[in-house]
């Protein structure tokens, strides 16, 4: 599959938004402006980036407590999303759900989700309703090993198979759920495997090959449109930073950590687009300007916005 | 007017909406072919088809995930649970999902769904299919909760429930399933938060939920012979909650017995009886009373189970010993 270079240089700006967003939303943390915690997904753009390329803007996603990649690759405004990080009331949740619970049906993004596999049904319903309502719309949901573990990617990985919904299963693979490596909490390699036992096909990919991602899961969601069935893409990823912000990260080595920022996604875009003489150095620095310049922008947003009212404590509850 | 059984009620409520609305869907254990082990949905599959009324595995968290999932995007599911002590595999789903998605979303999801299951002891089904879990759900902000005690409400807040917006646990009583009552032929709903009035009294006002509105009025027989005028209030909808309806009838009685299945601890009589303290306390003549069932897991047996749920004699003696 040929992709067109306008495509990589977009995908290369929204790898650099979410990534410099994060970084960002760290400083912002730091500084105490951003409160609770948060779960930064720097390391694993190419996988949301690849993947929300792939789909139509209408198409549904589930997040995951590592959300803020998925939210701003399906699209999602910056500064809203900033606003909400920092609480305020022209947060994407009007400042009632904070970095862990951000979502935006307009871009089809049913939410971020507190809970460890709590997104799976989600999607699995979402797509129901693409089917009974035959909009052709997909459903994509994103969960990292650790969910695989969970009940909930079980009935729903059996339920979209025996129905045969248009369900894409993104597992982001960054080896570890929350402290515990995958290989001490399950007795396989690969979580691609357990889609054969609900006779579905699967793939294990580079999940920091940005190319790759957005080429299996444009075919992939091709397939999901003809009705073919859900699909199960396992992208094999890393996450550089902790699972939290605050985490010691005891559990696994510097070197290790090292290695794997030689493979940062963005960094092997960046070569990827010079050596095919796609976009040249300076080409290049004026895009990441122009992202600079949108996450300051956001970031005053978001420091300029007010606090919720606090009239506004009981709305929402119910329509 | 024509008289027709609960669970009747429940079907015709279904059917009509599913008819009125394309959104409307069915999705369960055994709804299908089967009509629910109970009937609710006989006949519906043959009708509708397999697209609206679907067979679901057996995988509790699929299936109130999937409803929310299919609420979200513009669908209006009904998910069956079998009975409300599945609830304990989808409670995940239903409390941290279902309940507060449109709250941490700022508002922007709306979720039109109805969990509908039974619940309810009193047919030897012991403790893993006997139980009465409103109290959760009343408990748990962003969920609305229905309990109807008569085929003339289970019809009307039904088709109000799948009309709703918001996640809807709507708790039918098993017991009650074969229990006749008046439903009109004519379309009808009825109001969440609307009390009603199953019986006027001037003595003491029994506050009463599903199965103890039956026994309540059988209670306030045997009473009237001895010369007790009792009056009970069904809210129908814990919620929301018609306190005016309650708190007009505790001002009128003076006394008050709060009369529900579950287990007493926690449970939903202990609210009502804490709202009206707080709320009308001046006008009561004698502290709140609750008849509820003991706290144990219900057993099987069913001298045991008689003793561990609340019976009709329960209610007359609490309702003398009220009165002095």
């Amino acid at each position: 599959m040929e992709i067109n270079k306008d495509l990589i240089l977009q995908m290369y700006d929204r790898m650099m938004e979410i990534r410099k967003f994060e970084e960002r939303a760290m400083d912002l943390f730091t500084r105490d402006k951003i409160r609770g915690s948060m779960h930064l997904y720097i390391g694993e753009e190419a996988v949301a980036t690849g993947v929300c390329f792939a789909l139509n803007k209408d198409d549904y996603i589930v997040s995951t407590h590592r959300g803020h990649g998925h939210c701003l690759a399906k699209g999602a405004r910056i500064d809203l999303t900033m606003a909400e990080l920092l609480g305020k009331a022209t947060g994407y949740c009007k400042g009632k759900g904070g970095s862990m619970h951000i979502a935006d049906l307009e871009t089809g993004n049913l939410g971020a989700n507190g809970i460890v596999g709590g997104g799976l049904p989600i999607a699995v319903g979402a797509a129901l309703s693409a089917r009974l309502q035959k909009n052709n719309k997909v459903a994509v949901a994103f969960f990292g090993d650790g969910a695989s573990n969970q009940g909930t990617f079980h009935e729903s990985m059996n339920l979209a198979s025996a129905w045969k919904l248009p369900v894409l299963f993104v597992c982001e693979n960054n080896l570890y759920g929350i402290t515990v490596p995958f290989s001490e909490a399950s007795a396989i390699k690969d979580v691609a495997v357990r889609a054969r036992a609900y006779n579905m096909p699967s793939v294990i990919i580079d999940g920091n090959d940005v190319l790759e991602v957005y080429k299996t899961a444009k075919e992939a969601v091709e397939k999901l449109r003809k009705g073919e069935g859900p699909m199960l893409i396992e992208a094999k990823t890393y996450r550089h930073m902790g699972h939290y912000t605050g985490d010691p990260q005891i559990y696994r080595t510097k070197e290790e950590v090292e290695e794997w920022k030689k493979k940062d996604p963005i960094k092997r875009l960046r070569c990827y687009i010079l050596e095919n003489n796609i976009a040249t150095e300076e080409e290049l620095a004026v895009r990441e300007k122009r992202v600079d310049d949108v996450i300051d922008q956001a970031e005053q947003f978001a420091l300029n916005s007010p606090e919720p009212d606090a009239a506004d404590l009981l709305n929402d509850v119910f329509a | 007017m024509r008289s027709i059984l609960y669970v009747e009620a429940v079907r015709e409520a279904i059917r009509e909406e599913m008819l009125r609305d394309e959104k409307v869907f069915v999705m369960g254990e055994d709804v299908a072919l089967h009509g629910g082990i109970f009937g609710a949905t006989k006949g519906l599959f043959q009708e509708f088809g397999g697209e609206r009324v679907r067979n679901t595995p057996i995988s509790e968290s699929a299936i109130i995930g999937s409803a929310i999932g299919a609420a979200v995007t513009g669908m209006r599911p009904i998910a069956e649970l079998m009975y409300v002590d599945f609830v304990c595999v989808a409670m995940d789903q239903i409390v941290n999902q279902a309940a507060k998605l449109r709250y941490m979303f700022g508002g922007k999801a709306k979720l039109p769904m109805v969990i509908r299951t039974q619940q309810g002891g009193g047919r030897g089904n012991a403790a893993q299919h006997s139980q009465s879990l409103e109290a959760w759900f009343m408990h748990t902000p962003g969920l609305k909760v229905v309990m109807p005690s008569t085929p003339y409400d289970a019809k009307g807040l039904l088709k109000t429930a799948i009309r709703d917006d918001n996640p809807v646990l709507f708790l039918e009583h098993k017991l009650l399933y074969w229990m006749k009552g008046e439903v009109p032929e004519e379309e009808y709903t009825i109001p969440f938060g609307k009390a009603d009035i199953k019986r006027q009294g001037t003595d003491v006002t029994i506050v009463a939920l599903a199965m103890m509105v039956p026994k309540a009025l059988e209670a306030a027989e045997i009473l009237a012979k001895k010369g007790i005028s009792v009056e009970i209030v069904d809210p129908r909808t814990l919620v929301p909650l018609d306190k005016e309806t309650i708190l007009e009838s505790v001002k009128k009685t003076g006394r008050v017995v709060v009369a529900h299945e579950a287990n007493k601890v926690c449970g939903v009589g202990a609210e009502i009886s804490a709202m009206i303290m707080e709320e009308a306390f001046d006008y009561l003549d004698a502290p709140v009373m609750r008849v509820a069932g003991m706290n144990v897991p219900v057993p099987y047996n069913k001298k045991l189970e008689d003793i561990c749920l609340p019976q009709v004699q329960d209610i007359v003696t609490c309702v003398e010993k009220l009165l002095g």
